[in-house]
């Protein structure tokens, strides 16, 4: 699904990624963890098409296709989906017009039909079920005065709503109360299928105890210094990132 | 990768065109350029107008020839030369009224350019049109309806004929001939506009609607509107316009008036679009408008505008809260793009005991354009226990724009209570890089998070009216993405 080859980035003309290799199948979770500061998030928006970054060396390929010139919201239109460490605020513009939106531009890229009212009404309640989410949320205005374990469950929201292909969970936990990280990471489970992969960014276990990985990376310093099973995150949380570095 | 920068999206912002530039070839009647007072004889002549306003119109022209133009508001232009403009053009086939077959196919056409054909106006959810072209209302419809309830709506031409107690008893009480100086050649030379008068007691069952437009070159715009709500009645007024792309600027001097009497309510919502100027700012209208409404005891006044045109736009709807009770509200959206200027606000003044005033202005500015907001709240010493509150938000877009607030408090009653909140933000790299993660493209993010922005003025506007005011903050500020 995603092929990512010795990609090098770029942000204010200091290099962040310095060469990444990753190859995500169909089916697949892949978490990244790694020390602050070591470009996952780079990584993450770099894949989404963020223009502040500049590519200088390497490719993104997604289903065969090199991202290369697209823009953010063609890429999303081919089912990339960002869940963002850090949600902006849209004063004004409610959830529920916000998703509508995102959903029907996405339809009209692909040439598809808006959604129907009926529609997507029933797809809000199914989903907003599977998150509990409360239905007096969705008329609020997008992430403004959200505590911190709101935004994430709002993004996790969007990503049920769009059904993306790949979905880029960046430090979703972070935030989380104990009982809502169950929620979302069963959420995520429930959303994952054979034809969909995943990729989840955090700084620690917990969550991989619920959506457990096929695969674990450590980014350190814009690379991916070690890769392994599900066992390589206990083997972090027990001693660190020192021994890798 | 393509890049989206700031840079670009100011770019973008500023290549945006007019979308309605374009003029209708109407035949039309028009005086020779040039203002004296057999100009002004010589108008109201044409419209058979009784003595009595003659004179006043002639009173009026004196008035304005001991004034000078006005120079403080936050805009610069090249001044008009008052000589030369053609102060009355009528459209010269006058089409009757009773059936759109008799309407000019022309004049047809120009409101199917617009999206708003009568034929659709008419099956609309009940919105009586009075459409002003060219100074001259050429269609009324609905008149039946209104008739049955006693409510007149008409020409302000046709009301002097045929309403002349009302007209001479409400004309220029709220904004006197000595008011200011484009009040007072509006008085001299007001071409046409509209009247309306709600009875005692009367709950207009219609939002009653006018379409103005500017179209022909280099005529100057006079309109006049005089709405009167008798005690107890209620009336919501909306006035739209668009005008086709000329290349000299085109003047705009309206003069409205409102009166609310005892326990009576108006709603006047005004939706802008009169051509900005083209990118460089050449062209566009000057709209200098005087807009005032009285509220005597219990009276409810609210304006609420979107404005997206006009090279330079002068406005302070205002209120007198003369009544003891009485109530102003007004909400605004301001978008200036390119090198439009905007100087607009409100005057809110408290005369009455208890009296309140709600100020909402959200200005959004891009391109190299000016947005000033600027308003003034008077508390009078008899204006006991008077409110007010003000909230002035501003959204730049881009570094090349200002947005600017000046708000004036003169409170002479010390149980006022005065409120006032302003905001400036920027959509961020960070806003638009989320919508478009998220599948949505620039001019979309950008219409979104605008009308984000304004949802709160935007939601007072009457529903089919917000739909078109939702799609004008979209056409002025879509870039050519995609
Ligand atoms: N606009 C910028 N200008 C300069 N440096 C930047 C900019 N944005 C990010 N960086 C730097 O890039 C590096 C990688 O940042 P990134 O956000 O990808 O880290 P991260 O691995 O996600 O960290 P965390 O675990 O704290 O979320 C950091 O050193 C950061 O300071
Ligand atoms: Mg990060």
């Amino acid at each position: 699904m995603l092929k990512i080859k010795n990609l090098h980035a770029n942000i204010n003309d200091k290099e962040i990624l310095k060469g990444i290799d990753l190859d995500i199948k169909a089916g697949e979770v892949h978490a990244i963890m790694g020390p602050n500061g070591s470009g996952k998030s780079t990584l993450a928006s770099v894949i989404a098409g963020k223009e502040e970054y500049e590519v200088t060396k390497g490719n993104v390929i997604l289903n065969g296709e090199d991202l290369d010139d697209m823009a953010p919201d063609e890429r999303a239109h081919k089912g990339i989906f960002l869940s963002f460490q850090y949600p902006v605020e849209i004063p004004g513009v409610s959830v529920t017009n916000f998703i509508k939106t995102a959903i029907n531009e996405t339809r009209k890229a692909n040439k598809q039909e808006e959604i129907s009212a009926k529609d997507l009404l029933k797809k809000i309640r199914e989903k907003a079920e599977l998150l509990e989410i409360d239905r007096k949320f969705l008329s609020r205005s997008l992430n403004e005065g959200f505590s911190g374990g709101e935004k994430k469950r709002n993004e996790i929201f969007q990503m049920a709503m769009l059904e993306p292909k790949l979905a880029i969970l960046d430090e979703t936990d972070s935030g989380l109360d104990i009982d809502a990280l169950k929620i979302v990471a069963n959420g995520v489970n429930k959303l994952k299928n054979k034809d969909n992969a995943i990729i989840v960014i955090t700084h620690y276990q917990r969550l991989l105890d619920y959506i457990i990985p096929d695969y674990v990376h450590v980014l350190h310093q814009g690379k991916i210094v070690k890769s392994g099973g599900k066992e390589l995150a206990l083997e972090l949380e027990e001693k660190g990132y020192d021994w890798l570095k | 990768m393509s890049k989206y920068t700031e840079d670009d999206l100011k770019k973008e912002l500023e290549t945006k065109e007019y979308e309605y530039g374009f003029y209708t070839d109407i035949e039309s009647d028009k005086f020779p350029i040039g203002l004296n007072e057999e100009v002004v004889r010589a108008i109201s002549k044409k419209k058979n107008e009784p003595e009595w306003m003659t004179e006043w119109r002639l009173e009026s022209f004196r008035i304005w020839q001991s004034m000078t133009e006005p120079d403080w508001a936050n805009v610069t232009y090249q001044k008009p030369d008052f000589q030369n403009i053609s102060y009355y053009a009528a459209p010269k086939k006058k089409p009757e009224l009773e059936s759109l077959d008799q309407v000019d196919p022309e004049l047809l056409k120009t409101f199917d350019k617009l999206g708003i054909s009568i034929d659709e106006q008419k099956r609309l959810s009940g919105v009586a049109v009075d459409i002003v072209m060219d100074s001259v209302s050429v269609a009324t419809t609905f008149k039946k309806t209104l008739e049955e309830k006693g409510i007149i709506f008409c020409p302000i031409s046709e009301a002097i004929q045929k309403h002349p107690e009302l007209v001479k008893k409400y004309i220029g009480s709220v904004v006197p001939q000595t008011d200011n100086f484009y009040a007072a050649l509006n008085s001299a030379v007001f071409s046409d506009g509209s009247f309306c008068y709600i009875p005692k007691g009367v709950k207009c069952p219609m939002e009653l609607s006018t379409y103005f437009r500017i179209n022909e070159g280099g005529t100057g715009q006079f309109e006049r509107t005089l709405v009167i709500a008798d005690k107890g009645s209620y009336v919501s007024y909306l006035e739209g316009c668009t005008a086709p792309q000329r290349d000299e600027n085109q003047l705009h001097a309206a003069v409205v008036e409102l009166i609310a009497l005892d326990d009576a309510e108006i709603k006047y919502s005004t939706v802008q679009n009169w051509f900005p100027g083209d990118k460089n700012g050449k062209g566009g209208v000057f709209n200098f408008v005087t807009k005032r409404g009285l509220c005597e005891t219990n009276a409810k006044i609210s304006w609420t505008q979107v404005e997206t045109g006009s090279a330079i736009t002068w406005k302070y709807p205002s209120c007198v809260l003369k009544g003891d009770n009485s109530i102003g509200e007004f909400f605004s959206v301001a978008v200036t793009n390119n090198h439009q200027q905007a100087d607009t606000g409100t005057k809110m003044v408290h005369l009455g005991k208890n009296t309140k005033s709600t100020i909402i202005s959200k200005g959004i500015s891009a391109g190299k354009s000016q947005n000033s907001y600027r308003g003034l709240v008077q508390i009078h010493a008899r204006a006991d226990n008077a409110r007010n509150f003000s909230q002035c938000d501003s959204l730049l877009m881009g570094n090349d724009c200002g947005a600017h607030t000046f708000p004036y408090i003169e409170a002479k009653n010390k149980t006022a209570k005065i409120e006032h909140e302003a905001t400036t933000s920027k959509i961020g790299e960070d806003q638009l890089f989320y919508c478009n993660q998220r599948g949505i493209d620039m001019d979309k993010a950008i219409a979104l998070i605008v009308n984000g922005f304004s949802k709160e003025v935007l939601n007072k506007l009457p529903m089919e009216f917000a739909v078109e005011a939702q799609k004008l903050l979209e056409i002025s500020l879509e870039g050519s993405v995609g």
